[in-house]
């Protein structure tokens, strides 16, 4: 009884055989990407897999992990072998380098600081604003429940937070102190925070908590899109930030699984017509003119700003806001 | 009424009929809202688009490629963990050595230790600055964000079933058959397969059992060393959450009935083998 208990335990583990079919002939890469980008790249991987059979006739398998972006590039320095990044963030991408995995100008290596399509932090309500939510000084209003994921783990979070606090600083006499104070109050209104801007998503739209949403544009554009019509409304407020999620090669992986062609073309493809294309459908804005002209129509227009211009760089905007100790830490304080 | 009932037939509790009624009501109704109820609507949920909308979930290549990992990591952990086990309980129930206690309480401490810091152990070990990790990727072995690293961690959580399923009942049957058959001139091996193995081998099912259903269903533990790459180390737990984050609430649901099937399948043999169990030890 036992004996055969085991032998069919072994026949089963034969039968089911390897998890991974792909010959030694193909070409395979993977891309570690962030939370929201997963109908992107599934669009943009089968496009360039037949742009790559028809230009070399070889035959290119590219897989894909996500998750939240700093937690995604924690598993490449701890030892997950991605041929390209395609993260929420050059803070994330530059934590790779600091491994030494990726060459220290890789932000320089593409056009457009290395990120070939953009989005940015809109508001996301529920059927017929019953809130009357239209820009950010209104999500400080006492009784307003807000959802934006938590800024430790999530690239997106980040991005809502530097936004907000953006919005202070670019009103008139708008000052750090300000700005503190703004967004002291506005995470008071968060009930909960959720590791990735995916949870978070589920957490507004699925549970049906909160009010109003602090989403990646092309997130919520997609939520809207998948739920249907009319349970939901974004919200553009006046001003945001300019989000640019960067993409990279990781030198070293490639280098030692020798595809670093491919991966170039990989990235490469993105700045294509036909990417930047597969990247407007997915909601993303484009950063081709002629692509931006053609799907101007679906994003909503407001005024941006860059972390460049307002915080100085991911480097400073981490450090002061987001370190251990940092704003975010002071303000903070959960259940309260 | 329940005055002459309780005189009739004397009830161990002697509470009232009220009392009684009130206990069995509260436990069938949190039966109903905690088990019965979130069933039903897992195969509800993955039914919502017909049967062939639930045959394709299943069929989709990502869901396959989980399911053949779930089962080959079922099929590497389950054996390992059965001679651990065997062994385990053997050396600790029949001998006596020095460190023995020590032995007992470290077979318990998967059990102790959550899973996500158990994933985060092998990531220490195995990772790229990890304590393996340097030697590791001068010999090219990649162990955690592959299959290796999702065996070990489900081997690591699911180390204790079998030899905690074993050890009370080995010492319970003491040494008496096997010193017999000591006497009788059988050697070492001999005795454990003519005597010992026959009288523990409906425990070892159970306990492979108890085993397979949580190397079926780990979640924290392997998610932490999984890396996500679709196709290829994603489980059934892990892919649910995936389709599940992804608005596709019938696929979610598809893997995740047939993941319940298997609990379901589990527990109906394991509730079979406990009665066989039973009537073997008190027909002995």
């Amino acid at each position: 009884m036992v004996r055969q208990i085991i032998i069919s335990l072994f026949i089963m583990a034969v039968i089911s055989g390897p998890a991974v079919p792909a010959s030694a002939a193909d070409i395979t890469l993977l891309n570690v990407s962030y939370d929201p980008t997963r109908e992107l790249y599934q669009d943009f991987n089968a496009a360039f897999a037949k742009y790559w059979q028809s230009k070399k006739g070889a035959k290119v398998t590219i897989n894909q992990s996500h998750g939240g972006s700093g937690k995604q590039a924690r598993a490449v320095i701890d030892g997950l072998e991605a041929d390209v990044v395609t993260l929420a963030l050059a803070y994330d991408i530059d934590a790779i380098q600091k491994s030494n995995l990726i060459a220290e100008n890789w932000h320089k290596r593409l056009p457009h600081n290395s990120s070939p399509y953009t989005s940015t932090i809109v508001f996301l309500v529920r059927k017929g604003n019953p809130k009357g939510i239209m820009d950010w000084n209104d999500l400080i209003r006492p009784g307003i429940s807000v959802i934006t994921p938590n800024p430790k783990t999530s690239g997106g979070a980040r991005w809502n937070y530097l936004a907000a606090w953006g919005y202070i600083l670019k009103q008139k006499g708008g000052d750090e102190r300000q700005a503190t104070e703004f967004i002291t109050r506005l995470y008071k209104n968060v009930p909960v925070l959720d590791s990735g801007a995916r949870g978070s998503t589920i957490t507004f739209m699925e549970r049906g908590i909160g009010d109003v949403l602090l989403a990646w544009e092309n997130e919520a554009l997609l939520a809207i899109k998948e739920t249907g019509k009319g349970n939901f409304k974004i919200v553009a407020p006046s001003i945001s930030i300019l989000a640019e999620p960067p993409v990279a090669v990781v030198d070293k992986i490639v280098d030692k699984r020798g595809t670093r062609a491919v991966a170039q073309a990989y990235l490469d493809y993105l700045y294509t017509t036909e990417g930047q294309e597969i990247a407007a459908r997915n909601y993303y804005r484009p950063r081709m003119e002629s692509m931006a002209k053609k799907y101007a129509k679906q994003f909503p227009k407001l005024k941006l700003f860059t972390i460049d211009e307002v915080f100085g760089g991911w480097q400073k905007a981490q450090k002061t806001h987001f370190s251990d100790g940092g704003i975010f830490d002071r303000i903070y304080q959960p259940g309260k | 009424m329940s005055i002459t009932r309780t005189s009739a037939v004397p009830n161990s509790t002697g509470e009232p009929a009220v009392v009684r009624w009130l206990l069995t009501g509260i436990a069938l109704t949190f039966i109903f809202l905690f088990l019965i109820i979130p069933v039903a609507a897992v195969f509800a949920e993955a039914f919502a688009r017909g049967f062939a909308g639930y045959v394709k979930a299943l069929k989709d290549p990502l869901a396959v490629s989980a399911i053949k990992l779930t089962l080959l990591t079922a099929g590497i952990a389950v054996p390992l963990n059965m001679l651990f086990g065997v062994a385990a309980a053997w050396a600790i129930a029949k001998f006596e050595f020095p460190g023995k206690n020590i032995l007992v309480s470290l077979i318990d401490l998967p059990f102790a230790v959550s899973p996500v810091i158990a994933g985060l152990i092998f990531v220490l070990l195995y990772g790229t600055y990890g304590l393996l990790g340097p030697w590791l990727v001068k010999h090219d072995i990649k162990i955690i964000f592959a299959v290796p690293g999702i065996a070990i961690a489900t081997i690591f959580v699911t180390f204790p079933f079998v030899a905690r399923e074993l050890i009370p009942l080995m010492q319970l049957q003491a040494n008496d058959e096997e010193e017999a058959a000591t006497t009788l001139g059988a050697r070492g091996w001999q005795t454990f397969f003519r005597i010992t193995l026959p009288n523990i081998k409906w425990g070892i099912l159970y306990g492979v059992i108890l085993c397979n259903a949580r190397a079926m269903g780990e979640f924290g533990a392997v998610s932490v060393v999984s890396g996500h790459i679709r196709g290829q180390t994603n489980t059934m737990p892990l892919h649910i959450e995936i389709l599940y984050n992804e608005y596709n609430f019938t696929a979610a649901f598809a893997v995740a009935s047939l993941l319940l099937m298997l609990s379901l399948i589990t527990i109906t043999l394991k509730s079979l083998l406990e009665r066989r169990i039973h009537q073997g030890r008190y027909s002995r």
